[in-house]
């Protein structure tokens, strides 16, 4: 897989931490093998929204990568939850179902961005830098595929 | 059948295959399936509910399974990792049907696309009359891909039913 310029926490040149949830374990471990290519560091995975809530109370991540369809609770409403409780939750709706509709819905309750799978390493790596903002740092002059 | 709800499902396939496969797609057989759906290997099913009701059934050999895996992995994926290639058809299932639903809400159908879940019987239901099934397979490089495509269309109603996000 590609490798990419590292995007690191600019308030101590950490690596950015990760909370990924999906249903799919499968997903889980394409994304997790995405973002160490970004220098992430994956803290933790969850199934569905309910586990994503409580993990996100345990283990407050920089970036939150949500699924939308997923059983017990949807990605939509967890994240809802999470930026009700904590405002400042950076949430990345990853679903492949983007129309409209869900997108608006997702970015209303608080989601960052939104990804629509497959997901291609160059756009997550550049929604993650936009998402990071001030927070994060890439390598100068660095891009996709850097 | 409906057309216009068939073909946003064989755009999605031949997009999301080509892209994670690496390699062009070809359509090699569409056909109506009158004969109650049987299994070929490991299948996922993703039902919807909603304005469009129905079921879809992704389908492939063992043989395409694994390699479908493996080149989505980036791994070399064993008969031994039951569990990832049955995660892996789902997934792809996912991705092809959730990028078909993108498009048919965009146009304005409203519906709920659920999970997808193994697809574990041998035999589905018979297609009936205004539940036909359409059966698609489409030639990759790592084999051939089934798609059974069965959908009912309900006229909108002026019900006042929000539209549910998938």
């Amino acid at each position: 897989m590609e490798k990419f310029a590292p995007v690191k926490r600019s308030e101590d040149g950490q690596p950015v931490r990760y909370l990924i949830v999906d249903d799919s374990v499968f997903a889980r471990k394409n994304l997790a093998r995405m973002v160490e290519t970004f220098g992430g560091q994956v803290i933790g995975e969850a199934g569905n929204g309910v586990s994503a809530i409580s993990e996100y109370e345990r283990l407050t991540p920089d970036i939150v990568l949500m699924d939308i369809t997923m059983p017990q609770m949807e990605g939509i409403e967890a994240a809802e939850k999470i930026v009700r409780d904590h405002p400042s939750a950076r949430i990345v709706m990853v679903s492949s179902v983007g129309y409209q509709e869900n997108i608006v819905a997702a970015l209303q309750r608080g989601a960052r961005h939104f990804v629509q799978k497959p997901v291609k390493p160059e756009v997550l790596y550049e929604v993650i830098k936009y998402v990071m903002r001030d927070d994060g740092t890439a390598a100068r002059g660095a891009g996709a595929g850097a | 059948m409906r057309m216009d709800l068939i073909q946003p499902f064989i755009n999605s396939a031949d997009a999301v295959l080509a892209q994670g496969l690496e390699s062009p797609i070809s359509i090699e057989n569409l056909s109506m399936e009158e004969e109650a759906y049987r299994r070929k290997g490991v299948a996922a099913e993703v039902c919807l509910t909603g304005e469009i009701e129905g079921r879809i059934i992704f389908d492939v050999d063992l043989g395409t399974a694994l390699q479908l895996a493996s080149r989505l992995a980036g791994v070399e994926v064993s008969e031994t990792d039951e569990e990832l290639v049955s995660e892996a058809v789902c997934e792809l299932a996912n991705q092809i049907i959730g990028n078909s639903v993108t498009t048919l809400n965009d146009q304005g159908f409203h519906f709920r696309v659920h999970p997808p879940t193994l697809h574990t019987s041998e035999q589905g239901s018979k297609s009936s009359e205004d539940t036909e099934a359409l059966v698609m397979c489409f030639k990759t490089s790592s084999g051939n891909v089934f798609m059974n495509v069965a959908l009912r269309y309900y006229r909108r109603q002026a019900l006042g039913h929000a539209a549910v996000a998938g």
